[in-house]
């Protein structure tokens, strides 16, 4: 009589440690890595706060840097200048951004085209933004011989596009199908639903992701490294070198005087407040967003 | 009058060739349907009397043809920009490099020398650091992201989940310029005065850890861009294992397994496509990052097995040389590297979306 | 007030699969009436083919007649005019979530560029009237949005909205189904009332409410007409055995 393999008590107890062993141990390494991971995270938020909070008073927003060798003076130029160059970058890219969404969400959605554009666009996402910037010197620089703010307003809103046109497109996706005909059943012409239900239904997410394209691209240095330049005195004049934040933090950081890396602490602290409090308000428009549109 | 149906014929419906037997027991047809039929009661409702104001304005009004039309255009040409960009881009990337292709053809990838004096361009020493930051920064950040997804997933008490998961992908919205920044006044000091000698002393035998070690170098630069694509990696990897139906999870555990052999044999092996795709994702990120890597790689086009010797990478050599670059040739070589970069970063990025989509598509809910 | 509608030969196609097959009957103006037939049998689509609300989806044709009283509604106008004059009223309330109650009833008319203020307010309050709302939501015209109310209340909102544009016709898909008994009452109640004053059809799957509130019926089955006929006859005596068996509760 043949008799089924047994194992003996010992083994069993020995194969239940054994599983349990292990999974305490991955749950361990789970926990640990996370921990490791927050910490660069506070580190960095950690240093910024303590070297660059000291320099930040009125005189570094309101002045220009001084000369090396002198003390005082601030980041003013930059932080206009990143607003000016930030602005047209947004009037450029954002309207771009929202159509392709539209047309995606609403035209074509399902066609081979649609697939092809949001598949090109995932990508585009992912090129380095310093090819953006060599992009855009090969098309404006160059030609113009001289470098301006409004090249590097072009790198930049060409970045922008793919990131609004992916958000545009999921938020109006949550805008449920039965609220369109609706409206198409009241003889309200396709143009005037879009504009009108859908995109008024979605506006929140829509906004949310305007404002995190924003705030990616406001730290973006490289495309400006050969377009807008950077420019130690004030100006806002877009045709001309301009001065950013992000690159003046990198000029700075990488030169040999100490009173430019105390700016450059400063100036990245403002950079970084000014960020964080973005992606925070999107955060909470966000979940506001998700339970306005639709039911 | 009765025709059977031909697409879906029912024994119900087909006429009957013979009359039956007997005759068919009358249908039960119950009187309260009659019954309930009433009577309209005029003059309790108001009424709208004539042809009325609202309607005589919606009949005379056009029908929108016209700016449906121009609309649904205009939408066209938005979408269509993005094609636009790229094919821009591809464009002003090939004409500014055919100097530098012309003058090296496919050599320029092979040859390890760079010589701006003499005019002789080769981009291999970049394609070296390039390649090799990034696959050590991939090694480095991969298990951690993947480990955090499963304490996010599946450890983390509920409450916590939220407040982490952002914390983490805080670190998505920290600028490249910052962590170069924190780099060189933080991290590059540690690396050279504590961790540096540490490697050198347990790991020097491997070769990989020798002296001298200034900070900067491929180790440093490494350790910050593990930082900088951890989160990348992490939340999609999050994304494709939530998509993981619930029902596989519950068989493993029905059966007995551990936490982390449910994780293991449900979660990961049915994500593993979806993972990979995300670490190539992460890969394509760290191919292309420059500022922070070129602030603290130390600039210098060696080829080195130590690890903590100086180094170049692709999109360095473009941030620190392109605005001195003399004369067309080298500018041209530059832009070559550029459109090189170009190239293998929409590759990468491609390969990566393909894998991901092919996980996540069928389980992205929308609200249709 | 309503008008008549006449189909002839009607055939309509979901991509491949032949949804309605040559349907012809007349739908007599100022009457409501019921079409009824088992999930799928294509009165859906009927309907929709009515106000030229099928061909919203892109891989959906029909072929054939429609005359809403002397316009051919498929060769003589545009589907954006066909609906201004033929409102709909779908199977779940649909408000616009944004907007106001005000707003939503006043829809119809201000995104097509009306805007003299007095009018509309004496649209909406007719319409609400009409649609027996007016009393619970007068007060809270401009400040409660349209998704906050009750399903039936939700219901009666989308039927003001489409009585505010004045149409000619009103159709019906199922407009009670995902109520509960007290608004679809309610909502029955509407139907009976407005059926002077517009051509109502109605599509149901209830055939009380059929029998309750049309006075002919239309009996759809696999997407053919089957028997079209005043209410009495249909439920009493109908003339064809299919119709017979669905109503005995044979199938469906």
């Amino acid at each position: 009589m043949s008799q089924l393999p047994v194992r003996s008590a010992n083994f069993e107890r020995y194969l239940t440690t054994r599983r349990s062993v292990t999974n305490g141990l991955v749950t361990f390494l789970a926990v640990g890595a996370t921990v490791l991971v927050l910490i660069p995270l506070g580190a960095i938020l950690f240093y910024l706060l303590y070297k660059g909070f000291s320099s930040l008073n009125l005189a570094f927003f309101t002045h220009v840097p001084a000369p090396v060798g002198e003390e005082g003076g601030g980041m003013a130029n930059a932080i206009i200048g990143s607003g000016v160059i930030l602005a047209l970058a947004s009037a450029m890219g954002i309207p771009f951004g929202i159509g392709a969404g539209v047309y995606l969400a609403e035209y074509g959605a399902g066609s081979k085209l649609a697939e092809a554009v949001r598949f090109t666009a995932d990508v585009l996402n992912g090129v380095p933004s310093i090819v953006m910037g060599i992009a855009a010197y090969s098309l404006i620089v160059a030609h113009q011989h001289h470098f301006s703010g409004f090249a590097g307003s072009v790198a930049l809103a060409i970045m922008m596009v793919p990131t609004v046109t992916r958000t545009t497109e999921e938020m109006l996706a949550t805008v449920p199908s039965n609220v369109r005909e609706a409206a198409l059943g009241l003889g309200i012409p396709k143009w005037r639903t879009v504009i009108s239900v859908s995109l008024r239904t979605a506006s929140p997410g829509i906004i949310t992701g305007c404002m995190l394209a924003f705030a990616r691209v406001a730290g973006e240095t490289a495309p400006l490294l050969f377009t807008a330049l950077g420019n130690q005195f004030f100006g806002v004049n877009l045709n001309q070198p301009m001065a950013a934040l992000p690159l003046q933090i990198y000029t700075y950081a990488i030169s040999p005087y100490d009173e430019w890396h105390r700016l450059a602490w400063a100036g990245a602290l403002v950079l970084i407040v000014m960020i964080m409090v973005s992606v925070t308000l999107v955060r909470i428009f966000a979940s506001r967003g998700a339970l306005k549109g639709g039911n | 009058m009765n025709e059977p149906t031909t697409l879906n014929s029912s024994p119900m419906y087909t006429t009957p060739t013979s009359m039956p037997e007997e005759p068919m027991p009358q249908a039960q047809i119950p009187k309260t349907f009659v019954a309930e039929m009433r009577e309209a009661e005029p003059g309790d409702v108001p009424v709208a009397t004539g042809p009325s104001v609202v309607r005589s304005f919606l009949m005379a009004k056009s029908s929108g043809r016209v700016a449906d039309g121009a609309f649904g255009g205009l939408m066209l040409v938005c979408a269509l920009s993005i094609f636009v960009i790229v094919l821009l881009i591809v464009f002003v990337l090939v004409n500014s490099s055919k100097l530098s292709i012309h003058a090296f053809g496919f050599k320029f990838f092979t040859k390890s020398v760079w010589d701006p004096v003499s005019g002789d361009f080769g981009a291999l020493p970049f394609i070296y650091g390039t390649v090799v930051s990034s696959l050590l920064a991939v090694f480095m950040a991969v298990p951690l992201a993947l480990a955090v997804s499963i304490f996010l997933l599946d450890v983390c008490p509920q409450v916590l989940r939220g407040p982490i998961s952002f914390l983490t992908e805080l670190l998505a919205a920290i600028p490249s310029v910052v962590y170069g920044l924190w780099g060189v006044f933080v991290l590059v000091p540690i690396i050279r005065d504590q961790v540096g000698p540490l490697l050198i002393k347990y790991l020097g035998w491997t070769g990989f850890f020798a002296d001298p070690t200034f900070g900067v170098g491929m180790f440093t630069a490494s350790v910050i861009l593990a930082i900088m694509i951890f989160p990348v990696i992490s939340s999609i990897s999050r994304d494709v294992m939530r998509a993981v139906p619930n029902h596989q999870r519950e068989a493993a555990l029905a059966l007995g397994a551990t936490r982390w052999e449910m994780i293991r044999m449900s979660v990961l092996r049915n994500a593993r496509i979806g993972i990979v795709g995300a670490v190539i994702l992460g890969l394509g990120r760290a191919l292309g990052e420059t500022l922070a890597v070129t602030m603290v790689i130390g600039n210098h086009p060696d080829m080195l097995k130590n690890l903590l010797a100086p180094a170049y990478t692709l999109s360095s050599v473009i941030a620190n040389e392109f605005t001195e670059a003399t004369g067309d040739l080298y500018l041209s070589a530059l832009i070559e590297i550029g459109l090189a970069l170009f190239l293998v970063t929409i590759v990468v990025n491609a390969i990566a979306r393909l894998l991901v989509w092919a996980v996540t598509r069928g389980n992205t809910a929308r609200a249709h | 007030m309503g008008v008549d509608i006449k189909v002839e030969s009607l055939n309509a196609w979901y991509g491949q699969t032949h949804t309605l097959k040559d349907v012809t009957l007349q739908i007599p103006a100022n009457h409501a009436t019921a079409l009824i037939g088992p999930s799928g049998c294509g009165k859906s689509t009927f309907v929709r083919c009515l106000n030229r609300m099928h061909e919203t989806n892109p891989i959906a044709r029909a072929e054939g007649t429609v005359m809403m009283g002397d316009v051919d509604i498929y060769k003589d106008a545009s589907p954006v005019e066909i609906r201004r004059r033929i409102g709909m009223v779908f199977q779940r309330p649909n408000p616009f979530p944004t907007m106001s109650i005000y707003d939503n009833v006043a829809s119809g008319l201000k995104l097509n560029g009306f805007n003299k203020r007095r009018v509309l307010d004496e649209v909406v309050e007719r319409s609400l009237k009409q649609a027996a709302l007016w009393e619970e939501v007068k007060d809270d015209l401009k400040k409660k949005s349209g998704a906050s109310l009750s399903g039936g209340q939700q219901q009666r909102l989308c039927i003001a909205r489409a009585l505010a544009v004045d149409p000619e016709v009103l159709l019906m898909d199922e407009p009670a189904s995902a109520l509960d008994p007290v608004s679809t009452a309610k909502i029955e109640d509407l139907i009976f009332k407005l059926k002077s004053q517009y051509t109502i059809v109605i599509v149901t799957h209830n055939m009380q409410q059929a029998a309750r509130v049309a006075e002919n019926t239309g009996f759809f089955l696999m997407g053919k007409l089957v028997e079209f006929a005043p209410t009495t006859k249909i439920f009493t005596n109908p003339s064809d055995k299919r119709t017979e068996d669905y109503i005995t509760g044979r199938f469906g």
